[in-house]
């Protein structure tokens, strides 16, 4: 009795920890993995987070606690596979890895030889990108993208056409500075914990938090004011803010001449070949008038005072800066507070409010920061002026087809307040900032047996940019880079399985896949394209002749692979998160980190990266093997430390090799580099200078930090470009000028959303699927316990997010006559589903919205056929389709962001009605084989306890059973 | 509360059999020859297979045996105490009478034990205040008028029975309205549990899991409004008016037989009631 | 032991603050994994992964919508729940093995499973829904406070916190010594107002939960109303040379 507990051996936790970073999201903290001695060697008994890790400082959110389930997870794939039965599925038969290389390894050789085209190599939740891309570059086919183009691509090309960096991940509100922080359309976003941290402290100091979101759950919740916006008007409730600022003079006119491109001399010439293109001096570099002298300068000039109310005249033509021109648009009253209310679904009075409170933080909460730094045109300062106004926004912004504008939007507010790169403000991460115009330009141009002339994914600055042929066919598989959306900067992979099913542009042979659901969660229109994977023409093949999977988990997209090549788990195998890649950086330090195989895998599986690494050996594909052919690295590991990208430049910047001594950034690979990781807690951070850490634009400091660390080879200092010429060049094209013409059915979209400043327009889909009788926008958030369609094998957190109800806002509650356990018919332009609903009052009248990817198809992820996911569970997909339905002018649109490709989940609109409880959601997608059988009934293991024994008979039938009754239910 | 069948068995049955055993214990009822052979079987039948029920509704049933240890405190303890007490007692008083020796003091003491078991057993629930329906003198008080009445109609006395059964049943009325009021009135509100009160009124959003746990099976089982009423009239006329229309029509030993059997199904369908219909304030949080 | 302690020296506890939490899920999985591995015994799930799971949690995250009676905007709030190791702990008293008790040095309250019978009647007497009974083991389990971690002198001294504490991304939840009234979390209850859940239930609730803040009024004073600067002469433009001219 007395102290039984406390009297247990208070044994270490674990015998040993060892670090490495979590891969349940693509947060990648750190984590502290715990092994002890199991039966059968070493196993995992407990993570946390690890307390020195830059990006998380200890804590862990909940799947990164769950992550041992995961890794022990009953559906882990254990040998590669070869389809005997139809595709869908799911049957299939085990073969050896020597088998299943050869088989791919012949197949691709043959399409290299002749159409490196006819492979379409996508990526999704891809960790990895700088190596699948240079994989994919050295063998030649333009078609590689990862999963940027149907995520977030708004906000990473928004950002970065206008200040070199982006809320997605590449920046950081500065948490402990802002007075006031204004949080756009986020739920959980990729830096999960940093923002959980953030909000956390800002709590703590009493900040104020402000959410604007259709729906008020999580980090919204806590907000102290909660602005219910109506879905896809964001646009609009800033440019209103806009208006307002500018109208009290509440704008940094300092930073704004000295920053941007508002002083620049726009040229108002109707007549000159592209007016709208800035007016640059003979060097090319776009002009300003000087404040002292009135001269116009080059804007970069040695101690120039660019003049935001500069004019010039040039043949009888006043050329006006961009300031003025932006002034005069946004102080429009077509933008006033009472204009654009009733649309918002806000009230005018909140929107004078937030107007007030920005300019309240922003300029009366101002001080100054001592750091001495000195600028690109020469001038030294002292300080640095504090504009504690940090915002951030995600999804809700950018999965609309007014996407981009709309974050455009939101920086040129944040810009117009001085609150970007200062103390208090947003704040960007290593490698950034980095103009658009200093990343490469996108590359197509394929040729039998030879590389990709360049990097896949790049940023365009116009029409000449473009991956098309003369007659303005895509050269891309995805139509990336195309006239349909010219900035496409991640390509689109939502379109990927669509366009090769429809031979449009041209057909492919080999669909190859890697962490990415496409059969399920990541597509639009679910069951369409379950279809056309599984289609086959009169002869009987296969429309998409051979897809292959790399997947660690019996998926619903395994289903449709003809093969499978079954991935480790994220703790059996090394990593490496690169600055080449997405960046772990803080603002105040760079850093990169590694995974490594923290313990051995069970299984007959191999590390994807390493198996592409013998496939590039096996393809002899330069960049992988020397000109005789012999591999230069024999596995991923050694590719991490002996691969250079740029002389000097590898994947990853610590411990390389100097001189006299190890050296940080641009240093020989270091054969013992991995092991430094390992020992160092499995990642390095890279002080930034104090003296660089702000308003790194225009710092010297920073560029030569950047030059060092290899992020650049030379300075790059640049304006904010308010003013956006990559999207005039477009623009102006689409007016008819210039040699690159479009097409003439999108000359009026392309001059419409393609301006070079920040416009409003409506969500695509509402000028397509009638508002009147689809009244509400449908969408969808992330669970912060639940990790897209992988969390669901998860024991502990299918307990929590086991089904998903569509919650619906209390007036069409009440007036539809809904009660607890209703069901509902819900309808777009596209499709009908049956679901169960739930009501909620802290939601946006017009708003419907569900949690994502819960679903599972029946036998996907060794769940039973009867499991909650399967019955209730529903994806909203059903109802999202890759085009716009019809609207009379012959032509189907792409849902799509017409500037980026950004796939527009959240334009969806509905229609909801009542229907008798159904016990199922419909559609009910037919059950597949599983692969890997079913999970355990009882799930109570710890580390050294014996394997309970293999499912008994009884269960087994219980399983056959259930399997029956789902098929008798169908 | 779950309505268990482990439950419901044990405190019908053993409440039923000591009611029994402590009739004989004071002697009121025919406790020699064969038929006090009998009657005394029934009892200790009857009490035995309550109390092996209740061993069911334990996770660990064998460790059973530890439950003794705290009778300072829980009344679970007490009661075990109370029940060997009571079964050894009275074993001794029927050894006596069966044996034809003289044995009304132990047979007094037994039957007090016996009462005090069955009291005991109310006070588990009784003492509940988690669950404001049990938490009441009525709880012990409608445990012994079951226990009593049992005894009685198990005894065949036709006229006490009778007037016991309208009793008990006016009892058991006046219980469940009284308890509805308690329930009704609890101060322990969503608003209390949550501490949201202050903000204004608290709605379930999400639970805490999408499917069931221990606390949702065993704490918020859920009966509906309807279905309450007309099970309260079924047990009403079963536990009751149906023994007493029995009991009306000339004594007879199958009469009798027949009397209690309802009688005790009836009392059955009361304690499924009575589990069924008691809110848990840990509900609170979920509904 | 059955009997309650007449006073503990310390009293352990959580503050956790509803006015951040976010709901989650972090603490509910790092409670489940320590105690799944360092517990008596693992925290089991049955039907894992099929129709009805159901498994054993030391602590959930409830989500509430509460509309404000005076017509402002409703809002949702988590309330994480896990034992409030309460000071009159009737979990204790109803329990006949003395498998239940509270220790006297620091008024944590623990269940010894080697001695539980499973029969439940602690998590009837537990208000709050805190003890649950392990689905495989069939003996109750609740929140440890994670003794084996705080009072483990293996574990490095920062870490000898409960491991939702630890975990908790948005730093909502503390923990710490109640009784101190010079504590950390105790300054926080007082300065925060934390209530006690159920106080009608008369348990004396140690853990202590942080109300929402009203922001919303006080953001309103904050700013006031901006005056617009294009009613001056020549409008806009007239301010912004007037205003450049004083940036010099
Ligand atoms: N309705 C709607 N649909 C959406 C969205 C939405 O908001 N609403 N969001 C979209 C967005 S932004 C995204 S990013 C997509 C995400 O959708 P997906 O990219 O499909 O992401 P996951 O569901 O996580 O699936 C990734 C696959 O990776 C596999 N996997 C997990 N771990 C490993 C591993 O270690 N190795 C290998 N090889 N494979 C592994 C999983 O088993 C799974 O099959 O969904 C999109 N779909
Ligand atoms: N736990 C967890 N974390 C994840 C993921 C996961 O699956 N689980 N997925 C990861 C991935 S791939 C991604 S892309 C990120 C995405 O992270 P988020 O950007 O947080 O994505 P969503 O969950 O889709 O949330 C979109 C939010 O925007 C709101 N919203 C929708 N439309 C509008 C609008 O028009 N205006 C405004 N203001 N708000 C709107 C929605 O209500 C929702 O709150 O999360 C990543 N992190
Ligand atoms: S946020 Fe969670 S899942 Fe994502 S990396 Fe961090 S701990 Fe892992
Ligand atoms: S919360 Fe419940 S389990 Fe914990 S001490 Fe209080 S009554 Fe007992
Ligand atoms: S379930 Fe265990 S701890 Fe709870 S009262 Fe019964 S014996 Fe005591
Ligand atoms: S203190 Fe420990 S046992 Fe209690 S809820 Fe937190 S993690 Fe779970
Ligand atoms: S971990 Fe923290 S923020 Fe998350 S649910 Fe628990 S208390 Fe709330
Ligand atoms: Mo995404």
């Amino acid at each position: 009795m007395d102290g039984d507990q406390t009297q247990r051996p208070p044994g270490p936790p674990g015998r040993e920890i060892r670090k490495t970073t979590c891969y349940m999201c693509a947060c990648r903290c750190g984590i502290d993995v715990h092994i002890k001695d199991g039966p059968s060697g070493k196993e995992v008994a407990y993570i946390e987070g690890n307390r020195d890790h830059p990006v998380n400082k200890g804590v862990l959110c909940a799947k990164g606690a769950a992550g041992i389930m995961q890794h022990r997870s009953a559906a882990r794939l254990r040998a590669p596979l070869r389809r005997v039965g139809p595709r869908g599925e799911g049957r299939f038969e085990e073969i050896t890895w020597d088998e299943a290389l050869e088989e791919l390894a012949t197949r691709l050789d043959g399409i290299r030889r002749t159409d490196p085209r006819k492979l379409a190599f996508f990526t999704g939740r891809d960790q990895s990108q700088s190596f699948t891309g240079f994989w994919a570059q050295q063998f030649g086919t333009p078609n590689y993208a990862a999963h940027g183009g149907f995520c977030s691509v708004n906000m990473a090309a928004a950002g970065i056409y206008t200040m070199g960096g982006a809320f997605w991940e590449f920046s950081s509100p500065d948490w402990e500075r802002a007075e006031l922080f204004l949080l756009f359309g986020t739920a959980e976003d990729h830096d999960s914990n940093p923002i959980k941290m953030g909000l956390g402290r800002l709590k703590a100091r009493g900040v104020p938090v402000v959410a604007i979101n259709p729906i008020r759950t999580g980090y919204n919740a806590v907000a102290d004011r909660w602005l219910g916006i109506t879905p896809g008007t964001d646009g609009l409730l800033v440019l209103s803010l806009i208006h307002c600022l500018l109208k009290a003079g509440k704008v940094d006119l300092d930073y704004l001449s000295r920053w941007t491109n508002a002083p620049c001399l726009v040229d108002e010439n109707p007549k000159s070949d592209m007016p709208g293109l800035l007016l640059r001096g003979d060097d090319g570099k776009p002009l300003v008038i000087d404040r002292a002298s009135r001269k116009a300068m080059p804007f970069d000039a040695q101690g120039v005072r660019p003049d935001l109310s500069g004019r010039i005249r040039r043949a009888g033509i006043t050329h006006r800066t961009v300031f003025q021109i932006l002034a005069e648009r946004y102080l429009s009253d077509e933008f006033a507070p009472e204009r654009i209310a009733p649309q918002t679904g806000l009230e005018a009075d909140q929107i004078h409010r937030l107007a007030a409170d920005l300019a309240h933080a922003a300029f009366d909460k101002s001080y100054e920061v001592a750091q001495t730094w000195t600028d690109f045109r020469g001038e030294t300062h002292k300080t640095v002026t504090a504009r504690p106004v940090s915002v951030h926004a995600m999804r809700g912004i950018s999965a609309h087809s007014n996407g981009f504008q709309t974050a455009r939007a939101i920086h040129l507010l944040q810009i117009l307040l001085g609150a970007v790169e200062c103390p208090g403000g947003m704040r960007f991460k290593a490698p950034y900032p980095k103009p658009a115009h200093a990343h490469p330009r996108p590359c197509a141009t394929s040729a039998a047996d030879t590389p990709l002339d360049g990097p896949h994914l790049g940023f365009p600055t116009g029409p000449e940019d473009l991956l098309v042929d003369a007659d303005n066919r895509p050269l891309r598989l995805d139509k990336a880079f195309s006239w349909e959306n010219p900035l496409s900067v991640h390509g689109l992979m939502h379109m990927v399985i669509s366009n090769a099913y429809a031979g449009d542009p041209y057909p492919i042979d080999t669909l190859f896949l890697y962490m990415a659901n496409m059969a399920w969660n990541s597509s639009m229109n679910t069951s369409g394209v379950m279809g056309m994977l599984a289609d086959a023409d009169e002869d009987g093949n296969y429309v998409i002749p051979y897809v292959v999977v790399a997947d660690a988990y019996s998926s619903e997209t395994v289903a449709y692979a003809d093969l499978v090549l079954p991935d480790t788990t994220y703790l059996e195998r090394y990593d490496c998160i690169s600055l080449l890649d997405r960046p772990i950086s803080e603002p105040d330090h760079a850093a990169d980190a590694i995974r490594h195989p923290v313990v051995q895998p069970d299984r007959n599986v191999r590390a994807f990266q390493s198996v592409l690494v013998d496939l590039a050996n096996r393809l002899k594909l330069p960049g992988f093997t020397e000109g005789d052919g012999t591999p230069l690295y024999a596995d991923y590991a050694e590719y991490i430390t002996l691969h250079e990208r740029r002389p000097g430049v590898g994947p990853l910047a610590g411990w390389r090799l100097g001189q006299t001594h190890l050296v940080d950034g641009r240093g020989d690979p270091n054969g013992g580099q991995l092991d430094h990781y390992i020992r160092a807690g499995g990642f390095k951070q890279f002080d930034v200078p104090e003296s660089a850490r702000f308003m790194r634009p225009w710092n010297d400091a920073w560029w030569e930090f950047s030059q060092r660390m290899g992020f650049t080879d030379a300075p790059q200092p640049y304006l904010f470009e308010l003013w956006s010429e990559p999207l005039r060049r477009f623009q102006a094209a689409a007016e008819g000028r210039g040699e690159h013409q479009p097409p003439e059915h999108l000359r009026a979209m392309i001059r419409i959303t393609h301006d070079p400043l920040p416009i409003w327009y409506p969500p695509l889909e509402d000028g397509h699927a009638d508002p009147v009788e689809y009244p509400f926008y449908a969408l969808t958030q992330r669970p912060a316990a639940m990790y897209h369609s992988w969390g669901g094998q998860n024991p502990w957190l299918r307990q929590i997010h086991g089904m998903n109800p569509l919650f619906l806002p209390t007036h069409l509650w009440l007036s539809e006559g809904f009660a607890t356990g209703d069901w509902a018919r819900v309808t777009s332009a596209h499709g009908e589903i049956t679901v169960p609903v739930a009501r909620m009052d802290a939601l946006n009248p017009n708003t419907v919205w569900t949690w994502n990817a819960i679903a599972k198809r029946r036998g996907a992820w060794a769940l039973s056929p009867g499991a909650p996911e399967a019955r209730q569970g529903f994806l909203l997909n059903h109802l999202i389709h890759e085009l716009l339905p019809e609207k009379g002018d012959g032509l189907r649109w792409s849902n799509s962001d017409p500037v980026t490709g950004q796939a527009a989940w959240f334009d969806c609109r509905v229609k909801v009605e009542r229907v008798p409880p159904s016990g199922v959601s419909h559609p009910a997608i037919a059950r597949q084989t599983s692969p890997v059988g079913q999970g355990r009934k009882v799930v109570a293991r710890r580390t050294g306890d014996v394997p309970a024994p293999p499912p008994s008979a009884r269960e087994v039938l219980r399983g056959a059973m259930a399997a029956l009754k789902d098929r008798i239910g169908r | 509360m779950h309505p268990a069948a482990s439950l419901i068995a044990f405190t019908t049955l053993s409440g039923a059999g000591f009611g029994l055993l402590a009739f004989m214990g004071l002697g009121l009822g025919v406790s020699r020859g064969w038929a006090g052979a009998g009657l005394f079987a029934l009892g200790f039948g009857l009490a035995l297979t309550g109390l092996a029920a209740s061993t069911a509704h334990l996770g660990r049933p064998e460790r059973a045996i530890k439950a003794f240890r705290e009778w300072r405190s829980s009344w679970l303890s007490r009661e075990a105490w109370l029940a060997l007490a009571a079964l050894g007692t009275l074993t001794l008083f029927a050894a006596l009478r069966l044996a034809n020796l003289p044995a009304l003091p132990v047979g007094i003491l037994g039957a007090a034990l016996a009462l005090f078991t069955v009291a005991a057993t109310a006070m588990i629930y009784a003492q509940l205040r988690t669950v404001p329906r049990w938490h009441h003198w009525s709880t012990p008080a409608i445990f012994l008028a079951h226990a009593v009445t049992a005894g009685t109609v198990l005894t065949g006395f036709r006229w006490p029975a009778i007037v016991l059964l309208m009793a008990t049943a006016l009892a058991q009325f006046v219980a469940w309205k009284t308890g509805d009021a308690r329930a009704a009135a609890s101060p322990t509100t969503r608003e209390s549990a949550t501490g949201l009160g202050p903000i204004g009124h608290v709605r379930p959003f999400e639970p805490p899991h999408t499917g069931n746990s221990y606390l949702t099976k065993e704490m918020v089982f859920v009966i509906g409004r309807k279905h309450a009423v007309k099970l309260r009239a079924l047990a009403l006329a079963l536990a009751y008016l149906a023994p007493v229309g029995v009991l009306l029509i000339p004594p007879h030993i199958v009469a009798v037989a027949f009397a209690a059997a309802l009688h005790l199904a009836g009392t059955a369908l009361t304690r499924w009631l009575f589990f069924a219909e008691a809110e848990h304030v840990l509900a609170r949080y979920y509904r | 032991m059955t009997d309650l302690p007449q006073a503990t020296g310390k009293r352990l506890g959580l503050v956790i603050d509803l006015d951040t939490c976010v709901g989650c899920h972090a603490c509910v999985i790092a409670c489940k994994a320590w105690n799944t591995e360092e517990g008596q015994s693992p925290l089991a799930d049955m039907d894992a992964h099929g129709a009805h799971p159901s498994g054993a949690f030391l602590n959930r995250v409830h989500s509430y919508e509460v509309t404000p009676h005076d017509g402002t905007a409703p809002r949702i709030v988590h309330v994480p729940k896990s034992c409030l190791h309460c000071t009159d702990a009737p979990c204790v008293t109803v329990c006949p093995t003395g498998a239940s008790w509270k220790r006297a040095e620091d008024g944590i309250v623990l269940v010894n499973e080697a001695e539980c019978i499973g029969c439940g009647l602690c998590a009837w007497a537990c208000p709050y829904g805190a003890r649950e009974q392990d689905p495989a083991q069939k003996v109750m389990k609740k929140c440890t406070l994670c003794v084996d971690r705080i009072d483990n002198p293996a574990l490095p001294e920062i870490d000898r916190i409960p491991a939702c504490v630890r975990t908790c991304p948005t730093g909502a939840r503390h923990f710490g010594d109640l009784g101190d009234p010079d504590s950390a979390v105790s300054r926080l209850v007082a300065e925060r107002g934390g209530m006690a859940l159920m106080p009608e239930q008369d348990t004396g609730p140690v853990n202590r939960y942080l109300p929402p803040r009203d922001k919303e009024t006080e953001l309103d004073i904050l700013a006031p109303l901006l005056t617009p600067v294009t009613e001056g002469p020549k409008g806009f433009l007239g301010w912004l040379d007037r205003a450049l001219e004083k940036l010099g």
